[in-house]
């Protein structure tokens, strides 16, 4: 038996799928981001070159769209993770019997198109909706208020979306948490806040982590929020890249945009697990 | 309710520690109704306004009627679309559930060479931002003079699916009894037998769910779509180009049926698993 290849020929096909379409794209686009315009061709004609100041040019020019992509996603993932802890602890602890019918629920809203999730957002926050008109009633907004075409609304709308992804693996560790750590606790004297601060938050530190980044990271790089609830004021660093692709069809520009969003997250994402000191991940 | 007895059969708690704790309790659980009355509002929503009259543009409501559901390809488009999902959907499932059961099985079963690279190699797509993914596969496309359409958003899902299939089905795989297949062994199964009928049939559910989950993501997908889909039209791509000048109703009853399918599916699937546990 060729035990020793067998996990070999096992990964081959997978990582050579990967390695063509993942890895070589990722290279090529290293390759993009340096080209420099072909000298009176037309829009869309570029040359392989080493011109680096692309990245100078491309950050100085967004560096607002940046922050705020950045800002943003923290902000929606301490939300997504202020909301969705209780959440999954509920499922966890107290779900019982309907354990498994409330997971089904949490990701029961992916089956309904997230845009057509985010576009609902969009109406119920509206000038048409019932939400604007019940609070400027109350007072609690003025009449010039809106909430849609705002930086809440982007923020909420990623919060929204992202919440499954941030509630599925908190729910994995701490359903793994043996009940008895937190009685053993509660014997100790601990109250309820102690219990959590040092049993149960440790414990469910590999869900934070894998919950935040799975946040954080598509939340970084979205542009379909700040598309449909946004306003020119919220446009984030996927707006940009996008619009170079589609509409100024330039190239280098959005390679080197997206090199820098990939980079700039695979830094912070290494930075973080080494803080969290949670090695296995996948 | 059970946890009341429970809570009055244990004799030492004095009372007002008693009534803090039911407090506590029953309040994560009404936290836990808010918190899925936030995650349903759209759907519900989306669901109310697929029984709109609106006409072309779905944004005020008008009155009740079922002429949408009766007829969900009314509107131009929608079903294109929507077929062309559930085709790039079912593809991309097929292929990544393949490859990416092959990897788990192969960083799940086997301590080798080149192991934790591998487990780098499955974290990396998942840690790159999906704009990235899309882009980056857009250039590749244009460097070798592929347009993009059908077939290059196909291996697009499949490489940000692969990811999700290998860890979902790894984690089967390592919550598997080795002691389930050593008894095989010691009943004389050689490897492959074992393989056949020990291994795979308690993995199987991971690959189903792992199935689900590719297909969901697929068919869910807008970004790395638009990037590399070019003339073609998805459902979530239908629906973000006409979210400008108003979307379909019909676009709302295919959302609402795809939820009430997707439902019924993983309830069934539940149901029928559990019912397989009971009678092994």
């Amino acid at each position: 038996m060729g035990k020793i290849r067998t996990p070999y020929l096992l990964l081959l096909p997978g990582f050579g799928f990967l390695f063509t379409f993942f890895i070589l794209p990722i290279i090529n686009l290293a390759q993009t981001s340096t080209q420099t315009p072909v000298g009176g061709g037309d829009t869309g004609q570029y040359e392989q070159t080493l011109r680096f100041s692309n990245y100078v040019d491309a950050f100085v020019e967004n560096k607002e769209q940046f922050g705020r992509s950045f800002v943003y996603a923290l902000i929606a993932t301490l939300l997504a993770l202020a909301i969705a802890y209780p959440l999954a602890y509920a499922i966890a602890f107290k779900g019982g019997k309907l354990k498994n019918f409330m997971l089904v629920l949490v990701i029961a809203p992916f089956f309904t198109s997230f845009l057509l999730r985010t576009v609902a957002w969009k109406q119920i926050l509206g000038e048409e909706g019932f939400v604007v008109p019940t609070l400027r009633n109350l007072g609690i907004i003025s009449d010039s208020t809106t909430l849609t075409s705002s930086a809440f609304a982007v923020v909420m709308g990623m919060t929204y979306n992202f919440l499954p992804f941030m509630t599925l693996p908190l729910y994995a560790s701490i359903d793994r948490i043996d009940p008895r750590t937190l009685e053993a606790s509660g014997d100790l004297y601990a109250n309820g806040f102690t219990t959590f601060r040092r049993v149960t938050l440790p414990l469910s530190m590999p869900g934070v982590v894998a919950g935040t980044l799975l946040t954080f990271i598509p939340a970084a790089g979205d542009y379909v929020n700040a598309a449909i609830l946004g306003s020119p004021n919220t446009k984030m660093i996927g707006n940009v890249i996008e619009s170079r692709y589609f509409k100024i069809v330039d190239y280098p520009t959005a390679a080197a945009l997206s090199f820098t969003l990939m980079a700039v997250i695979l830094i912070l994402v290494t930075v973080y697990v080494r803080k969290a000191g949670t090695e296995e991940l996948v | 309710m059970s946890h009341k007895i429970k809570d009055a059969t244990i004799p030492h708690i004095p009372t007002g520690a008693r009534i803090s704790r039911w407090i506590g309790r029953n309040l994560i659980r009404i936290y836990a109704v808010v918190a899925f009355t936030y995650l349903f509002i759209p759907v519900a929503y989306t669901f109310a306004f697929s029984f709109n009259d609106s006409g072309k543009s779905n944004l005020i409501w008008k009155g009740f009627t079922f002429d949408n559901w009766k007829n969900p390809c009314g509107a131009p488009e929608v079903c294109s679309a929507l077929a062309n999902s559930i085709k790039i959907g079912f593809l991309a499932t097929l292929f990544s559930t393949i490859l990416g059961t092959m990897i788990a099985f192969a960083i799940g079963r086997y301590s080798f060479k080149g192991r934790s690279t591998s487990n780098l190699m499955i974290f990396l797509p998942m840690a790159t931002p999906e704009i990235v993914l899309g882009a980056s596969l857009l250039s590749l496309f244009l460097v070798f003079k592929i347009n993009p359409g059908f077939w290059p958003t196909v291996i697009a899902h499949v490489v940000f699916c692969i990811s999700f299939v290998v860890v979902t089905v790894k984690a089967r795989i390592a919550s598997l009894d080795p002691r389930l297949e050593q008894a095989a062994m010691d009943l004389y199964a050689n490897e492959r037998e074992t393989f056949r009928r020990v291994t795979l049939p308690l993995v199987a559910p991971g690959i189903a769910g792992a199935a689900l989950l590719a297909f969901s993501l697929s068919f869910d997908d807008f970004i790395i779509t638009n990037f590399n889909s070019g003339t073609l039209t998805t459902f979530p791509k239908f629906v973000y180009t006409s979210a400008a000048r108003g979307i379909p109703a019909q676009a709302n009853v295919i959302g609402s049926a795809m939820f009430f399918l997707a439902l019924a599916i993983v309830i069934t699937g539940q149901i029928v698993g559990r019912k397989r546990k009971v009678s092994a």
